[in-house]
């Protein structure tokens, strides 16, 4: 190399340097990045995988589902591919031969989707328009109730999130048992909607706060009533931080646990129970738990990769003023 | 605070004296049937008549009337100011009756001894439950692990705020990598239990236990020590809500005018000091705010521990809630378990009073 000539364009050893820097510091980032992602998303894969798996592909620690006629011959392929069966589904009646006939499996866990359904949307929506209405309020208008102005009725509203979950589980205990609302999806719907109530009035206060008020000025001097303007105008600019709201008021009642736990038993029973209620039984049964586990979580899947925009809009809002 | 940009609208409104007459008579008129129901509930389970209730659902249903009367009659009695009421009195009649009430009904229950499995229903007893937590060691040890799992946001921090610099950053695929560190807030805790703690974590078969042996490590064991299954449980709860943080500060961070960092690199600033100089300073708020709603998820942890290891070994990972939802589990004694959850939250209101105050110095603009 010393002795070809000099190209007269040639980069100094400072500018070599900086590139290598540059890709050095590149392979890093991409590195973090594929890491957590593994870390994310493996837990998925696996138990998407695991409820394909039968007894052995579990002992062996098998990890790639592949058709059984294309597996390659040697010891390291038996090591990895397994050949995916329907077990796991078939004992919750969700595999294809399964689906034909009768199934209390089937209808168990039908109706345990059905109730989780049903409360967190019905929470969430109920969510959504008492929060909606008290957040526009309260970002339009100066009240007073008693000693309450709006920063206090405001602080009011968000301080039901540091009330933990806990205090209120047996006061309710022994007032539903009183009202008969125990074991009723009414019951839980009315604790998830308070509890996501909070956070449902935090986004739709920050979101109602970047619209301007003289649209609505301009509305009352139209002659459209207050909640005519707020319904006709306010509303549909508002939409998305709605459906911001809903969705992550949808991601958290989906998942509540404690409360479904102590206050339903038989009737309004939600996935989450479900789930856990059967950890204890007969050992683990790895394929029909995976089936069940990916069978609760992946609406939220579906959820989180078509709708990502919103719930990070929402979990945004009010992080920046 | 917010007095700018409200809206000044005058109305006049011409209410007639019949209408807001009748406004009243609305509100006393189910004030009075709601006191009326509840009045004969009361007598009838002080055994003075039999009504032939068979539940209190009629004084729920009497407030409920109620409550729809007292939001019409704002309208009817105040016309335009009540349909400004209206905005926000209905959450507000929903919390207070979901909350408040049930908080005072607890104060009551917290005071009595009541097993909900015997007959003999509820006997004032004192402060014998307050004697009995002074003396239980393990609500004592359950308040100490929180403090431990609310210690452990720190790491949960410094993680989050590293994804969110590197997702704020030149990246390629940005909408793919989102979307997968997302990932995990998604899914339910009870399910995430199962798919780590019990199956990827089973000692035997588990993939992350096939990884230790592969490292090198005899006989893992995620559960079996106390101090390891705490680590554990800390590790599965930040893998759920590492992404909440890290969007909250992702978000953060693009508020950043791009400006700043450009000047300082042009001022020869290096990546490491015009963080500290410039992105962590301007950050202090939005962290803040991340790090304290984070507290406030963290002091709810329960599901988890309930699900994995129902607080073992020996109470090493138990929750102040998991306790208390053992406890009323094992012995379904309504009021001593009260009594737990009201000082729990006593201590937290006063640990994020202190808190807040400190936010709010620490975040106050410094000129």
């Amino acid at each position: 190399m010393t002795d070809t000539p000099a190209p007269i364009f040639r980069d100094s050893d400072s500018d070599r340097s900086f590139r290598m820097r540059w890709w050095a510091g590149r392979a890093a980032i991409y590195g973090v990045l594929a890491l957590w992602a593994v870390i994310c998303l493996f837990p998925i894969y696996w138990t998407a995988t695991t409820s394909f798996k039968m007894a052995p592909n579990v002992m062996q620690g098998q990890m790639i589902p592949w058709p059984a006629d294309w597996t390659p011959e040697g010891d390291w392929a038996k090591k990895l591919f397994f050949a995916p069966k329907w077990k796991g589904w078939e004992s919750i009646g969700l595999s294809p031969e399964a689906l034909g006939r009768e199934s209390t499996a089937r209808a168990e866990f039908v109706k345990r989707f059905g109730n989780s359904a049903i409360v967190a949307l019905s929470a969430s929506t109920l969510a959504v328009v008492l929060g909606s209405l008290a957040a526009y309020g309260l970002s339009r208008f100066r009240y007073r109730f008693g000693f309450m102005k709006n920063d206090d009725i405001s602080f009011f509203f968000l301080s039901q999130l540091i009330l933990p979950p806990v205090v209120l589980a047996l006061p309710f205990l022994v007032l539903y048992k009183e009202l008969a609302l125990l074991d009723t999806r009414i019951g839980l719907i009315l604790l998830y909607t308070l509890t996501v109530l909070p956070i449902v009035i935090w986004i739709m206060k920050d979101q109602f706060e970047t619209i301007p008020t003289e649209l609505e000025e301009a509305a009352l001097v139209d002659g459209l009533s207050i909640w005519g303007a707020f319904l006709t105008i306010i509303l549909p600019i508002a939409l998305p931080g709605m459906v911001a709201a809903f969705i992550l008021s949808l991601v958290l009642t989906w998942n509540e646990y404690f409360f479904a736990a102590l206050l339903t038993s038989t009737h309004a029973n939600t996935l989450p129970v479900m789930v856990a209620s059967q950890t204890g039984s007969q050992g683990i049964n790895w394929w029909s738990m995976a089936a069940l586990s990916f069978a609760a979580i992946l609406p939220l899947i579906v959820i989180g990769v078509l709708l990502e925009r919103f719930i990070i809009k929402g979990m945004a809002a009010g992080a920046v003023k | 605070m917010s007095g700018s940009d409200q809206l000044h609208v005058v109305t006049s409104d011409d209410i007639s004296d019949s209408r807001r007459r009748m406004g009243r008579a609305l509100v006393w008129g189910s004030a009075a049937l709601m006191a009326l129901v509840a009045a004969a509930q009361v007598a009838q389970t002080a055994g003075w008549r039999d009504f032939g209730f068979a539940n209190w659902r009629p004084t729920l249903y009497a407030y409920c009337l109620f409550a729809t009367c007292l939001c019409w009659a704002q309208v009817l009695v105040r016309g335009e100011q009540g349909k400004r009421t209206l905005f926000v009195l209905p959450a507000a009649l929903f919390v207070i009756s979901l909350t408040v009430f049930p908080l005072l009904f607890g104060l009551v229950i917290a005071f009595s001894n009541w097993n909900l499995s015997s007959l003999s229903g509820r006997q004032f007893n004192g402060t014998a439950n307050l004697v009995q937590m002074w003396h239980d060691p393990f609500y004592w040890n359950a308040l100490g692990n929180m403090v431990i799992y609310v210690a452990a946001i720190v790491v949960e921090y410094a993680i989050a705020f590293g994804l969110a610099l590197i997702l704020a950053g030149q990246i390629r695929a940005r909408k793919f990598w989102r979307v997968s560190f997302l990932m995990p807030l998604m899914l339910s805790p009870v399910a995430v239990s199962w798919m780590i703690g019990k199956s990827m974590l089973e000692p035997r078969f588990g993939p992350l236990a096939r990884l230790a042996r592969a490292l090198g490590i005899e006989n893992p064991s995620f559960f079996e020590s106390p101090w390891m299954a705490k680590l554990t449980i800390m590790v599965l709860d930040a893998w759920t809500f590492i992404p909440f943080m890290m969007i909250m500060l992702l978000a953060g961070l693009q508020a950043i005018p791009k400006e700043l960092q450009e000047a300082s690199r042009v001022d020869g600033a290096s990546g490491w000091k015009s963080f500290w100089e410039i992105t962590f300073p301007l950050m202090l708020p939005v962290s803040v705010t991340a790090i304290l709603i984070r507290i406030i998820f963290k002091l709810k942890l329960a599901d988890i521990v309930i699900t994995i290891t129902s607080g073992g070994p020996g109470g090493a990972t138990d929750t102040v809630t998991s306790f208390i939802f053992r406890e009323y589990r094992e012995r379904s004694n309504v009021g001593y378990g009260t009594m737990l959850a009201m000082v729990y939250l006593v201590l937290i209101v006063i640990g994020m009073t202190i808190l807040m105050k400190l936010a709010a110095r620490l975040t106050r603009p410094r000129t």
